[in-house]
Formats: structure tokens, sequence, C-alpha cells
């Protein structure tokens, strides 16, 4: 889905400034930028008033969301800041349920008395649509969890370090490209955290404390002779941790094939960006690839958007039934795949897992925004597509009786819906290393790290492109290729999965921003695969002159 | 209600400028209330009010700046924001590329962004919009799927130098999608309707197209992939059109953008595309009407593409100074000249080819030739010999809209499209439907 390019929001003066999330408020306060704004006693009180103010307009259902929600974007490029920008946006949002309706209604003046109007609101939006409902919301039970809180496990709030240091590390990592002969290089840091109180009219009161953290850099090499360009991303992850993950630590470095350092739960972007340079240049003179079928061995930076667009989307309940129709679209996991029992989504050996409990992944929550404590589910089991991914008002459908704890919202200002979970692919029971995975193929690519994707309403067709291509001649990698894409059907493509390495090869990826809604609001997810093959797979060039 | 009046947004703006102990200072002030309603399943699934206000501030010592932002508004409040931006700036390293306010300009007349209808539009009207759509589909056997978000906000600004602007907009977007519930749904169809004035707005009307479309596209059929003769209709033609205005001087100067030149040097003044193609920007347009100014910089009407030759590119107030040019506002829409062929008209005239709805998840492949991949969606037809002979599968493409318009055809009449960026004027764009020889779809989907 469209991603929300947090890039161009930093730097700008306050004239343009357009940020991320609505309901963009209060000034940050550096100093007191994790100080809360309000106790959290004061937060069960002001949402009473919205609970009972409901409850007295007759709504049968009310749930609140009290939210402070604090970013810093930190941008450079090659020797010089652009930006640093922090942002915070605190508010309430309200929804009901009156008239077997859904209604939402939200407000930055989080008062007693501006609560009572937005709650009164939100209750006229439900009655104004139930004239035209057809079919009543039905939820499904959810134990009262009392007052309860969550925080992410981060070791070093990314929030604490001096801007001073963010800026000198990301100085140094341009420094390096620039110094290997890039051309131009943009680095950044995007920090976010949720400060998110829910309450429910059935009793629940949680406090959430949620961090996520990103990274990374762009190197663009240009041969101003040829006239080509190219651009070679970092092989950082976002991530739900603190600073740590800047650590780089020897034992989360992977020494992989084609001579590459990938990077597994912390990062080393100065390292990595002294690599980038040399790689864009390799890139440049790359051979361009020869159409045609090939095995494809995918690492798991690359693999993770594959994931996401063929397995995470497809399987969300929401958009099989219909409720993204005009916007992200179906699904062709329709119930009848699924009721068969026996629809054959991958080869035996492929397995997904939804899981919002996965420390250091960018889904990591304790509870969902309707107050559904987290859990892990299967999706996929040996190939066959067992579940979906399931909030409240959708999971009786599936003749269930709990949510899989999948709602989320961007903001105290936007409506909470079902979102996806952090959706991974298991690794191989086998003993199997990427090296020998590579020596088992004849004609084959080694993809690394996600680049171009587009994938079809239903996510039957996709287009998949790369950062990094290495051919595949006689089980050695033979040099380095350009102008690959990858088009398949992803039921043909997951039957196509002939292989996956083990979970000492298993790292996470994801999407810091995915979007998917009308309104479109962003999420952020994880996906975990090892390094995988598929066989027989079209490849296309994508070589142009215009 | 979080809209201010020009002399309400005045008087907050002069008294933060006030505030200011800084070399410079600039704060802009916004404030926007939107609604909107969604359904599926003939039912509607969620809606919902938002209203916000914020005030940002920037100020800067030297090149050294920081910026701070609040949404309370006494006097207190006020001067804290910029205390905190000034401490902020003092933190700053410098920015060499730093440009400091403004001077004060001059602006054309001011543009017919603000319509007093769509700001009234109420809970009740969205409710019978999503109804009036729903209904026709049921009695159809169709199942709807639409989103109406309408919102009126305000943007004041004003700096050290004393340059101020304030401007209002309001907007309205629609989008349908109808499915066939035939046994196995092979039908869809979609339509789109974005206006400042929601009395222009019909979604009866609009959602009767998007039911017909669903109702002749079921049991599309599959065709080979390929080179085809395209009728793309205006969204289809200005989802790939939006993707290629991005004119950026110093990306092309720097030698990483499809308008870089081989050598070195930009295709500025170039020609890239037929000479039939004519684009341009123009505030005052009153089919897709646009603030004044952007950024403080006054609009102007401005040629991108001139009878195919690059016109104009976008130079930043930095880039500017650095290259002695005049700085570019952004600009607020986009207009393609057309013909006066109606869509029928292009049919009759061709003797083998597609006619395409939209397109869908269009995304960049190859940035230095502009080479896009995406794919059919909603309504894509089979013509041959002057008729559309039955509905075909989607297809995937693989084409640049450089290529693309350098294989016109026939240019048909405009429509006015969101072009990515909401109701409200600021992202909409007036595009024509055109015909295009040897548009390369690569792929088919199965996807309905």
């Amino acid at each position: 889905m469209k991603r929300r390019d947090f890039i161009h929001m930093a730097g700008l003066s306050a004239g343009a400034m357009m940020l991320p999330f609505s309901g963009f408020g209060h000034e940050v306060d550096l100093a007191g930028l994790l100080t809360p704004i309000m106790d959290v006693e004061q937060k069960k009180q002001l949402a009473d008033i919205a609970l009972n103010t409901a409850k007295s307009l007759g709504a049968t259902y009310t749930d609140v969301r009290i939210g402070r929600y604090l970013n810093q974007f930190v941008t450079t490029r090659e020797r010089r800041v652009q930006g640093v920008t922090n942002t915070e946006s605190f508010g309430i949002g309200i929804r009901v349920i009156a008239n077997g309706t859904w209604g939402f209604a939200a407000t930055n003046l989080v008062t007693a008395d501006e609560i009572k109007k937005v709650t009164a609101r939100a209750v006229a939006i439900a009655k104004a649509n139930s004239k035209f409902q057809k079919e009543p919301v039905k939820l499904a039970p959810n134990p009262s969890y009392g007052e309860v809180s969550w925080k992410t496990p981060i070791v070093k709030n990314a929030f604490e370090v001096p801007v001073k240091d963010k800026v000198d590390l990301l100085l140094a990592a341009n420094a390096k490209a620039l110094e290997k002969g890039a051309s131009f290089v943009n680095s950044q840091m995007f920090l976010i955290n949720e400060q998110k109180y829910f309450a429910s009219s059935e009793g629940s009161y949680i406090d959430q404390d949620v961090y996520r953290f990103q990274p990374g850099f762009t190197v663009s090499m240009v041969d101003r002779q040829s006239g080509s360009f190219k651009t070679r991303s970092a092989f950082s992850a976002p991530v739900g941790m603190g600073y740590e993950y800047l650590d780089g630590k020897a034992e989360d470095k992977i020494q992989g094939p084609g001579g590459i350092i990938l990077y597994n739960k912390s990062y080393d972007i100065i390292e990595d960006a002294t690599m980038a340079a040399e790689q864009a240049k390799e890139m440049i003179a790359a051979k361009s690839v020869e159409p045609g079928k090939y095995d494809l061995v995918l690492e798991p930076s690359h693999m993770w958007l594959t994931i996401h667009e063929s397995v995470g989307h497809p399987t969300e309940l929401d958009r099989v039934l219909g409720y993204e129709a005009n916007y992200a679209g179906t699904s062709f996991l329709t119930f009848d795949k699924w009721q068969s029992k026996k629809f054959k989504f991958g080869s035996d050996i492929v397995n997904f897992v939804a899981d919002k409990t996965q420390v250091g992944s960018l889904g990591n929550v304790g509870y969902d925004d309707e107050g559904v404590k987290c859990k892990k589910w299967d999706l996929i089991k040996d190939g066959i597509l067992v579940n979906y991914q399931a909030t409240r008002d959708q999971v009786s459908i599936l003749g269930q009786n709990e949510s899989h704890g999948c709602s989320y919202s961007q903001g105290w200002g936007d409506v909470q819906f079902q979102r996806m979970p952090n959706v991974s692919l298991q690794p191989g029971k086998q003993q199997l290393t990427p090296e020998q995975m590579i020596s088992g193929v004849d004609k084959g690519i080694y993809i690394v790290k996600d680049g171009s994707f587009s994938i079809d309403q239903q996510r039957y067709n996709f287009q998949f492109g790369g950062i990094l291509f290495f051919e595949i001649k006689g089980g050695k990698i033979a040099g380095m290729l350009k102008d690959v894409a990858y088009q398949a059907n992803t039921q043909e493509f997951w039957n196509s999965c002939v292989a996956i390495c083990d979970e000492r090869d298993y790292r996470l990826n994801g999407a810091f921003s995915d979007g998917k809604g009308q309104p479109s609001q962003s999420n952020s997810v994880s996906h975990g695969s090892a390094t995988t093959r598929f066989n027989g797979v079209n490849v296309i060039n994508t070589g142009r002159t215009i | 209600m979080a809209i201010l009046s020009k002399e309400e947004a005045k008087r907050i703006l002069e008294k933060v400028v006030g505030f200011s102990k800084a070399d410079g200072i600039e704060a802009g002030l916004g404030g926007n209330d939107s609604g909107n309603i969604r359904y599926a399943r003939n039912s509607v699934s969620t809606a919902g009010e938002d209203s916000n206000i914020s005030l940002g501030v920037s100020v800067n010592f030297g090149k050294k700046s920081g910026s701070a932002t609040i949404n309370e508004f006494d006097e207190a409040s006020l001067e804290k924001v910029v205390r905190r931006a000034e401490e902020l700036a003092k933190l700053a390293p410098e920015n060499p590329e730093f440009m400091g306010p403004l001077d004060p300009q001059t602006y054309g007349p001011e543009t017919k962004t603000f319509v007093e209808a769509t700001s009234k539009i109420t809970p009740e009207y969205r409710a019978q919009a999503a109804a009036d759509s729903i209904g026709p589909a049921t009695k159809k056997n169709i199942t709807a799927a639409g989103y109406l978000e309408d919102n009126r906000g305000f943007n004041a600004q004003m700096n050290s130098k004393g340059l101020f602007t304030y401007s209002q907009a309001t907007g309205v977007n629609f989008t349908v999608t109808m499915r066939t519930n035939d046994n196995d749904g092979t039908g869809s169809g979609w339509v789109a309707r974005n206006f400042n004035d929601v009395s222009k707005l019909n979604t009866a009307e609009a959602s009767q197209i998007a039911i017909e479309k669903a109702l002749q596209s079921r049991n599309a059929k599959a065709i080979e992939p390929g080179k085809y003769t395209v009728i793309l209709e205006p969204n289809a033609a200005a989802d790939l059109l939006g993707l290629m205005l991005n004119f950026n001087a110093r990306q092309a100067d720097e030698g990483r953008s499809f308008l870089s030149k081989k050598g070195g040097g930009t295709k500025l003044g170039e020609k890239l595309v037929d000479e039939r193609v004519n684009i341009y920007t123009d505030p005052w347009n009153e089919e897709v009407p646009t603030a004044n100014q952007a950024g403080g910089l006054p609009r102007k009407r401005m040629d991108l593409i001139k009878n195919g030759v690059v016109s104009n590119l976008f130079y930043d107030r930095y880039w500017a100074q650095q290259k002695g040019v005049e700085p570019t506002p952004f600009p607020g829409n986009r207009i393609m000249e057309g013909g006066s062929a109606s869509i029928e008209d292009m049919i009759k005239d061709t003797k083998k080819g597609v006619l395409v709805t939209r397109f869908w998840y269009i995304r960049a492949v190859d940035p230095q030739t502009l080479l896009y991949t995406g794919l059919t969606r909603d309504g894509t037809f089979y013509i041959e010999n002057g008729k559309i002979k039955h509905p075909i599968k989607n297809f995937r493409f693989n084409e640049s809209p450089i290529i693309m318009l350098n294989n016109l055809e026939t240019l048909g009449k405009q429509m006015r499209v969101a072009s990515g960026g909401g109701p409200g004027g600021g992202g909409s764009a007036l595009v024509p439907a055109m015909k295009i020889r040897d548009f390369t779809f690569t792929s088919l989907s199965d996807a309905v």
C-alpha cells in the first residue's frame, strides 16, 4: 500500500509545515519530552466522563483513547543537517456503538466539557448512520483487564539520546560513503513514541508506552558520462527497539553471500554506509539481466516485503469481507478456500504465523487499540490457509469468539480498525545456511533488500524489484546484475518455495508506515524470515531508454 | 470549530512574531474541520469528524534554526512556543542551506477555493449521500463500497519581514467501487468525484456509472499481454501523468533525475514528449482553483511542458539562489490541455485496443527512465473495429509516462481528478482522456 514518506516532512519551515499525524498539537519540550502530560488517574477520570456521557446518551459500547504521540525526525545530506524536528500530538478519540452502529469523534481539547461535547457528537454520528445500517455491529467477548500497563522493552530510550549524538553519527556515516566515492548521501533517524491510554465501557483501563525507531540512508552514485545513476538504501530495519539498535554488535553481523554484510538485532550504520558506496558503483557497472525463468534465493531484508504484500494483506479479514473494496481491495483468500481446510496456499514447508508479542518487532504491544490482549496464531500451516487477522467486530464471522487483537489507530484523531500484525515465515526445520542453499542452484538470482513493489487489489499478481542482485551460476555467485524484477502469481509463487534456511538466519525487517483505510492511516509491522528459495520464477528486464 | 477568520489569524500571528528575540521568525497557523463516511457491504462501516488547529513557529539565529508548535493560544502559550523554538535554534547546527524569512511578496487575486455549502456539510448529509449510492446498487444485486470526505480549512503565515498570507479552502472527495454479486463476483466498477463545491456532487449519478461498469465487466476474458493501443480515462491518465511532473531542478542538475542529460546538464528547453502535449499550472483556473501562493512565494500561471518541450523546472529558494534564477512556488494544481474527442469517439476510431478505467498500485521501477509498474482495475475492456467487444482480465503494465506521451494518438476531453492530494483543491488536476499506442502490458492478473 501507499507508504507515507516521512523524509519530506522534516526540515520544512513553519509556514510550510505539514506533519504526518493528524491532531498535531502541543509544543515539544525537549527536556520534558517524556514526562507524561497527565497522570494515569487524571486520564481515568477524563475517560470516565466520556464513558458515562455516552452511556447516558444511549450508547451500548464506548471506548476512549487518550493519546500522546511523539515523533522526532533527524535528517542530513552529505556534510550537513537538513532538519531536526520534534512533533507532539495530544488528544482524545471516542468511539461508540449506538443503535448497533459505530460512531467516532475526536478532539485535541482534552477537557471535561469538550469531552462531553465530542462524546455527544460520536453518538449523534452513530445514530445518523444507523438509519441505513443493515448489519448491526456484534463484538466478540473480551475480558475486563482492570487497570494494567505495558511498555516496549527498550534498553536505551532514543528520545533521551542528545540530538548532537544522532547528528554526529549520521554525518559520520555520510562521510564514509562520500570517502568511498558516493555522489550523494541522505541519512535520517525517525523516532516514534505512542503514549496510549485506553478505557472501555467493559472495564479495561490500559496504559501503554510504545517505542519504534528507524535509522537509515540512501547512497546515490551518478555516472555523468553515461547519464546513469543508482541508489543503494541502508540494510537497516525499522524496529520496535530503542537506540541500542545502533550498537552494531559483532554477534549481530552476518557475513552474507557475495561478500556482503547483513545485520540482525543491531546495526552498524557506518560500516553499512561504507559498503553502500562501494556497491552502488558496482550496481552501475552490473550486467543487465537476461529475462527468463530463474531460481530465486531471497534474503530476509528483501523477503519481508514480498511476505507483507502477498501474505500479510490477503489474510486481513476486513479485506476478505469487502470492507476495503473501495481502496486497498479485497482478497483472493476467500471464505470457501479457508472453509475447505485444504487450500494449498504454499508448499508443505510454508508456515506463517501472526504474532504481536514478538520482542523487537514493530507490531509488538501488550494490548491492541480496542483493549484485546495480544497473542500469536497460525495463518498458514504446512502450506494450508488456516486463519485470518481479525478484530472484535469481525471475528464472529469466522465462528471464533475471541478477537485476534488486530485493532490499531495511528493516532487519537483516527478511528481504529483492522491492521496487520507481524506476519512471519517460519524458518526451515533442516539445518541450512544461505551458502548451502546457493550451492544447490544452477541458474538463479540472489536478491538482497527490498526495492520496487506492486500487487493487484486481490493479491494474485505481483512484481518485485530489489536493491542488490547477484547472478548464481552453477551453485556460485557470478557477479552483480541490474534491471531485475520478478513477476508471479501469489499461490504459484509460494508453492514454488522449495527450501528455507534454518533459524540461525531468521531476521526481522518491516514497514514503518504501511498505509490502509479511508482516510488512510499508517501502521508499523515487522516480517521475519530466513533466506528462502523459489524455483522457476519469471524474471523481467526493466531497462528502458527514454 | 477550527477555522479562524483572517483578522483572528493575523492578531495571533502578530503577537507571536512580536515575542521573538531571534534574527528572524516565521509562523504558520492552520486549522481544519473534516468529516467522513465510509461504507461497504451496502452498509455504513465507519464515520467520524475531526477538528484541529495548530501553530508552527520557526526562528533563526544566523543559519541556525529551530521549530516548535503549539495548539493553545493564550499569551503565555504563544510566548512559550517562541522561546522553545529559540532554545532549539541555539542548540541546532548551522544549516548552510538555510534561507531565512522571505521578503513581503505581491500576490495575484484571491482564488475561489472556499465554498460555503461545502463548509456546512452535516453527518445527515453524509449518511444520505451514502444511502443514495447504496440504494441503486442494492436494486441491481451489486455490493457498494464507498467513501466520502469533506473538509474546510484555513492557512495563514506571517514572518518578521512583514510577509502575511491567509487563505481558506473547502473540498469534497467521493469514490465508490461497485462489485457484482453474481456467482463468482466477476464484475467491478469504480467512479471518483472531486470538487471544492459540494453542490456539484451527486453520489447517485456517479454511482450509476460505477454500477454500469460493474455489470459490463462481468465474465472478463483473458487476452495475451503485449503492446496495445489504450484509451485511458482521465483518472487513469492522471495517475501516470502526476508521476512525471516532479520537475525538481536540483535533482536534474545533480544528475539523478529523468531530466538529467547524459554528460551533464538538464533537459530544460528540450523536447521530451509529443508536441501536442501542453501541461501548465494556474491557480486561477475555475475548475481546479488553488491558493495564490505556496510557502509565501506568489504562484503564477506557469508552463511545465509547452508543445512537448520542458518549459520550467522547480527551484527551491536555496537552489534558485545557487543557480541565479527565481525560486518556483510548488504548483497547487496541474492542467493538461485536452481535445474535443469523447471516449466514445476514441473507441469508434480504434481498430484494436484496450479501454482502461483506472490504474492501481503504481510504483516506480526505475527513476532514471521513469519506468512504472501497476495494474488496470475496475473496468478494462477490449475494443475491436470501433466497438467495445468484451471485458478483459486486468493487466500489469510496465511503462514510462515519457514513452507514453511520445506515443500519443488522440487527446480527449478534460475532467477534474484528485491527484493524491485529497479534497480542497490542493492536489487536484484537470486531465484529458487520451489514446496511446504501444502501451506495454507485461502480465495478466486474475484480480477483479
